[in-house]
């Protein structure tokens, strides 16, 4: 029988489905046709594949080759089925056996010279895999590391189509298994102790850090908006297991990864230039969109420097994002949704000209409004934590003592997360950021006098109705800090001074 | 040609030419046209002979096989192309190849 098939998958975002992979081979005039909607890049794959048999020291079989990836009605995009059509093909041709292919996804795309080469996507692709019940997989050894992470298939990568032939006819095994070690440690962030006084900004990133709040520093240049803002991934307890899984997924599609970094074990810290483009941000693109930075953000800090600059259009398409956590985009080949529950950090200028001191601003009061009118009011509403920077008055830093190091500040932000934890570990809340607003009011009611606080708030019109509930989430914050069971009026008021319009 | 009689087919034409282009063997089994392109070469650096049959190769054919049955007033009848490719090393003897039904 010259048919054979072979399993590889399609992406779709962080999605996807298991494409089969048929190749019948018969006599006549010698070719390859492919079936199956391939783009420009996939269709090259015949003149890959012909190469890289004949360079891995095999031959090619001159006959008439039909290799089809179905479902054929969908469109496949990319290199990576290189490796799963070549071996459906010599397979056909009966030049490896075909009895393995039957259960192993095969992932990689094809050198000239044989070798195999890293993909993007592999870890969402192999849990499409799992889910389809493929119990064995091949990848690039590039991507090895992300590739075990998925449990309940049996991972190997390969360094040459040689191998994995090799492996086919049971031969040889020059196939690597995964190992942990293999992961090296992050890069030590930089230090909070570097940056000199701003007490007020120093104790809002450390209830940031603390409850998963979004946060604006507002100041003169040079005063270390940009500096605390860098720190502030630092403070952050590192990535569990589930979410280690979560980022690097993302990061795979975006094609983020590299040989020296090739999982994301700590929160990502993304910092776009405020010229980017809003398909850069949120994600986009023709066809299928591809992950923005606010995905590669997810579980991160997304520092928005100089947020003013950014412009209006840019800035408000953070708004669904920053309130559902994923963002969904639809294009011609389907919708797809891309996880982004990401920690904003907004650091600006009051004005434009922004002198040292707030005194010797020379700023119309007209230009000074349309200034700060480019972050809308709905975005900052969304923003928990205001904080002016204070004019930097000495460089000295023994005036009260040498500043606090992460290590330290990071102890307290992951004593206050863990009490935070405990707390909703019921319901699977995380921090106090994601707790729904409506569960927050009813079934973890205040004193009557904090929640007077916030009503006379809302009376006023000092707050919105978002702006209580986010009052209320920092409330809860400010408790854990403070070791106590339950947030009382104080730490309300706390709250409700951190978002105080009045600063922005 | 002496390999194809042997396998039991009449030659009705060879090289035949028109304007779409040209028939190396025009053959029949009796009961079936048969049309054969041929294909030689002396080194196998180029591949083997029969891939240097091109999609636009076989366009020609097909047209020329059309002018030819109009030419021989053959109507509807089951055509077969076939490739014979021939490998004929400077020393030694020629290798055939004989693709029934090739396209």
């Amino acid at each position: 029988m010259s048919l054979a098939s072979s399993f590889s998958v399609a992406l779709i975002g962080m999605d996807g489905f298991c494409v089969e992979i048929e190749a019948y081979v018969r006599t006549g005039v010698p070719g390859v046709r492919l079936l199956g909607l391939p783009d420009a890049a996939l269709q090259e794959a015949r003149d890959r594949m012909r190469a890289a048999v004949i360079n891995s020291g095999e031959e090619w079989p001159e006959r008439a080759i039909t290799l089809a990836l179905s479902p054929a009605a969908v469109r496949k995009t990319g290199a990576s089925y290189d490796l799963a059509l070549v071996c459906a093909m010599l397979a056909a041709d009966g030049r490896v056996p075909r009895e393995a292919l039957g259960d192993t996804v095969l992932l990689g795309e094809l050198a000239l010279d044989g070798r195999l080469r890293a993909v993007h996507g592999v870890l969402p692709a192999l849990l499409v895999a799992r889910r389809a019940g493929l119990r064995h997989a091949i990848v690039p050894v590039e991507t090895l590391a992300e590739a075990s992470l998925v449990e309940g298939i049996r991972v190997r990568g390969a360094l040459r189509l040689a191998d994995v032939l090799g492996w086919l006819r049971g031969t040889s095994d020059e196939l690597v298994a995964p190992s942990r070690r293999n992961v090296p440690p992050p890069a030590d962030p930089p230090d909070l102790m570097d940056v000199v006084g701003q007490p007020e900004a120093r104790w809002a990133l450390e209830v940031a850090a603390a409850g998963g709040h979004h946060l604006m520093l507002i100041g003169s240049p040079g005063t270390g908006k940009t500096m605390l803002a860098q720190r502030l991934v630092g403070l952050l307890p590192a990535l569990s297991s589930d979410e280690v899984m979560q980022v690097t997924a993302v990061h795979s599609v975006a094609g983020a990864l590299s040989p020296d970094a090739p999982l994301v074990v700590a929160p990502p810290f993304v910092a776009p230039h405020h010229t980017t483009s809003v398909a850069a941000l949120v994600g986009g693109g023709s066809g299928l969109a591809k992950p923005g930075a606010v995905s590669r953000a997810h579980l991160g800090v997304l520092l928005l420097d100089e947020a003013a600059e950014f412009g209006p259009q840019r800035l408000d398409t953070l708004r669904t994002a920053l309130e559902e956590g994923e963002v969904r985009h639809a294009r011609r080949d389907g919708i797809v949704r891309y996880p982004a529950r990401f920690q904003l950090v907004l650091a600006t200028n009051p004005c434009p000209c922004a002198p040292p001191k707030e005194v010797d601003c020379c700023c119309s009061p007209t230009t000074r409004r349309k200034y700060f009118g480019r972050l809308s009011g709905p975005l900052l509403d969304r923003v928990d934590l205001r904080v002016r920077m204070r004019p930097i008055t000495a460089m000295s830093r023994n005036a009260d003592g040498q500043p606090e190091s992460t290590a330290v500040v990071r102890e307290r932000v992951a004593r206050a997360r863990e009490r935070a934890a405990k707390r909703w570990s019921e319901q699977g809340w995380r921090t106090n950021a994601d707790v729904p607003g409506p569960a927050l009011r009813r079934d973890f009611p205040l004193s009557r006098e904090a929640v007077a606080l916030l009503d006379r708030g809302l009376r006023a019109g000092a707050i919105t109705g978002r702006g209580a509930d986010r009052c209320l989430r920092v409330a809860w914050t400010l408790a854990d800090l403070a070791d106590r069971d339950r947030p009382d009026a104080d730490d309300v008021a706390a709250a409700l001074d951190f978002r105080d319009r009045r600063v922005a | 040609m002496a390999y194809l009689e042997s396998h039991r087919l009449v030659v009705l034409s060879r090289n035949w030419r028109c304007a779409e282009g040209e028939l190396d063997i025009v053959a029949t089994d009796t009961r079936r046209l048969i049309v054969v392109e041929v294909k030689a070469r002396s080194s196998g650096s180029f591949g083997p002979p029969e891939r240097a049959v091109t999609q636009r190769k076989i366009a020609r054919i097909r047209a020329a096989t059309q002018a030819w049955r109009r030419e021989y007033r053959i109507s509807h009848c089951p055509i077969r192309f076939d490739v014979v490719s021939v490998f004929w090393p400077p020393s030694g003897s020629p290798r055939l190849h004989h693709l029934r039904g090739a396209f």
